[in-house]
């Protein structure tokens, strides 16, 4: 079975053809990033005018990658939510034209179910495992048993781990994205050199928040700029490499305790921030003693990307969990667990 | 430049949303917030406040809408909870359609407001933020319509009321 899969819930528009929900025959994905860099920001490429500009051009390239045309499709799957809205509907509007156009079934995807399991895009995962998605938008923790089956454990309460890492370089005045130059800058740094707060709440709760980090680097950075001595002692790099440290030492424990929680032996991490490799080295390290397998999907699919949204929507398509053209877009879109609601977008 | 004042000073993440939630009760259909101070000056705490002074179900996490440009709830009116942080130019500001919230039914809440202060609607509360210290906020609420003194009015009667229950 071939689905295209469509996104377009944030900055990037994207659009790929997968075969069963595993083998990627094209995927490409328009985004701002290199673009807007030179200028020296963040122009976020969330309008819809700009996802109209470039839904036809990426899906017209995305099938002449793999040699494909409209009539080799079996379904179109689609990010419904959650994001912004005007963004939403671009993706959704032009798969609902293609779907009654080519008379295509029409399969709304979650764009955080997509990022679960766009891990089986590369590899089989044996179900039960624990899913942490953590990216500029979103930072979650799931028990996942099956396919459309996910009990959030826990999420921020306030910003997104990936939020903070573009915050943090905004206040710093490192540029974006943020995440990759702070990976980058932390490697010459020392991580203990400055002792940021972990929020990791009581014991029990696998929620996150890393609003009050933020504040803590804003504050200290305020300080240290004006402070001769300290800014001798302590390098950018090393306020950097302490700032990564206090977020995955948060994420690491996490996941650890959710492991814990639900005994599973697989863990998956996906979303832009699984791309960080002190994230990796360190969960690497944490589960090297036990038998935990651990998961991290390429790059490019922990960026935002239509294979995972195609990959999501093979499986619903598969039970027949269809919609007809009146479905509309989410901006809020918590996962539901298949096995214990009758909801569906 | 005269309109309504009212200052308070919170001591605590816990209190600035408290104060939010006082706001939000008084909010109906229409009205703006302008949320404006320094990365992690409190805005999305009191934003929590809000929300729930507009009905939204204490269960519902209110997260920073940074990413996301707009987080949309469910209270006894909508709520639209907004950020222009990563905008940086009037016409991003247009071509995200934030514009259109002002004209929906419903309470808007932007962070950041005060980067595009000429965006927002004249009826708008500003809410600005200062940080004290660690966990401590100045916040000043402001306004310079009609409504906007109202609801500062009445406000800062209550918060009178309450300065006196905690002597």
């Amino acid at each position: 079975m071939i689905l295209l899969g469509l996104d377009t819930s944030c900055d990037d528009t994207s659009a790929a053809v997968v075969e069963d929900g595993r083998r990627v025959l094209a995927n490409v994905v328009h985004s701002q990033v290199k673009v807007h860099h030179p200028y020296g920001g963040v122009v976020p490429e969330l309008a819809s005018r700009e996802h109209m500009r470039n839904i036809v051009p990426v899906v017209e390239a995305c099938l002449s990658e793999c040699g494909g045309d409209f009539q080799s499709l079996d379904g179109i799957a689609v990010t419904v939510g959650p994001g912004l809205v005007g963004a939403l509907l671009v993706g959704l509007y032009y798969a609902k034209g293609l779907a009654m156009a080519g008379g295509l079934p029409l399969v709304p995807v979650n764009h955080l179910e997509g990022h679960i399991l766009s891990i089986f895009l590369e590899e089989e995962v044996p179900f039960p495992f624990v899913a942490l998605t953590v990216s500029g938008g979103h930072t979650s923790l799931y028990h996942v048993t099956g396919f459309g089956r996910y009990v959030q454990m826990g999420q921020t309460l306030d910003d997104a781990a990936g939020e903070a890492f573009d915050k943090v370089a905004k206040i710093l005045g490192l540029g974006y994205p943020g995440g990759v130059l702070i990976d980058r800058l932390a490697r010459q740094g020392r991580p203990d050199a400055v002792a940021f707060p972990r929020a990791m709440l009581d014991r029990d709760s696998l929620d996150f928040s890393f609003s009050g980090l933020k504040t803590a680097v804003a504050l200290f950075v305020e300080k240290w700029s004006q402070d001769p001595a300290r800014a001798a002692s302590v390098g950018l790099h090393d306020i950097v490499a302490s700032f990564q440290e206090a977020v995955v030492d948060v994420l690491v424990e996490k996941v650890r305790r959710a492991r814990e929680a639900t005994g599973v032996s697989s863990l998956v991490v996906a979303g832009g921030v699984a791309c960080n490799s002190r994230l990796r080295a360190r969960l690497r390290e944490t589960f090297s003693e036990s038998r935990v397998g651990l998961y991290f999907p390429s790059p490019r699919y922990c960026t935002d990307n239509g294979a995972m949204i195609a990959a999501a929507g093979y499986h619903r398509l598969r039970r027949g969990e269809l919609a007809d053209l009146s479905v509309d877009v989410r901006s809020k879109f918590p996962i539901q667990d298949d096995s214990t609601s009758q909801g569906k977008a | 430049m005269n309109g309504e004042c009212v200052t308070t000073t919170t001591g605590s993440a816990e209190e600035t949303i408290a104060l939010g939630r006082r706001v939000g009760r008084a909010l109906r259909s229409g009205d703006v917030v302008a949320l404006v101070g320094r990365l992690g000056s409190g805005k999305t705490w009191f934003a929590k406040g809000l929300a729930l002074g507009l009905g939204v179900p204490d269960g519902v996490v209110v997260t920073s809408p940074s990413f996301a440009l707009v987080n949309e709830y469910e209270g006894r009116v909508p709520f639209y909870h907004m950020d222009a942080y990563r905008l940086e130019s009037k016409d991003a500001f247009v071509a995200a359609g934030l514009e259109e919230f002002f004209y929906e039914d419903g309470v808007v809440a932007m962070e950041w407001a005060d980067l595009f202060p000429e965006m927002l609607p004249e009826h708008r509360i500003e809410v600005r933020l200062e940080v004290v210290d660690e966990t401590t906020r100045r916040i000043f609420l402001t306004g310079r319509s009609n409504r906007a003194a109202e609801i500062i009015r009445a406000l800062s009667m209550e918060e009178e009321g309450r300065s006196k229950e905690w002597r």
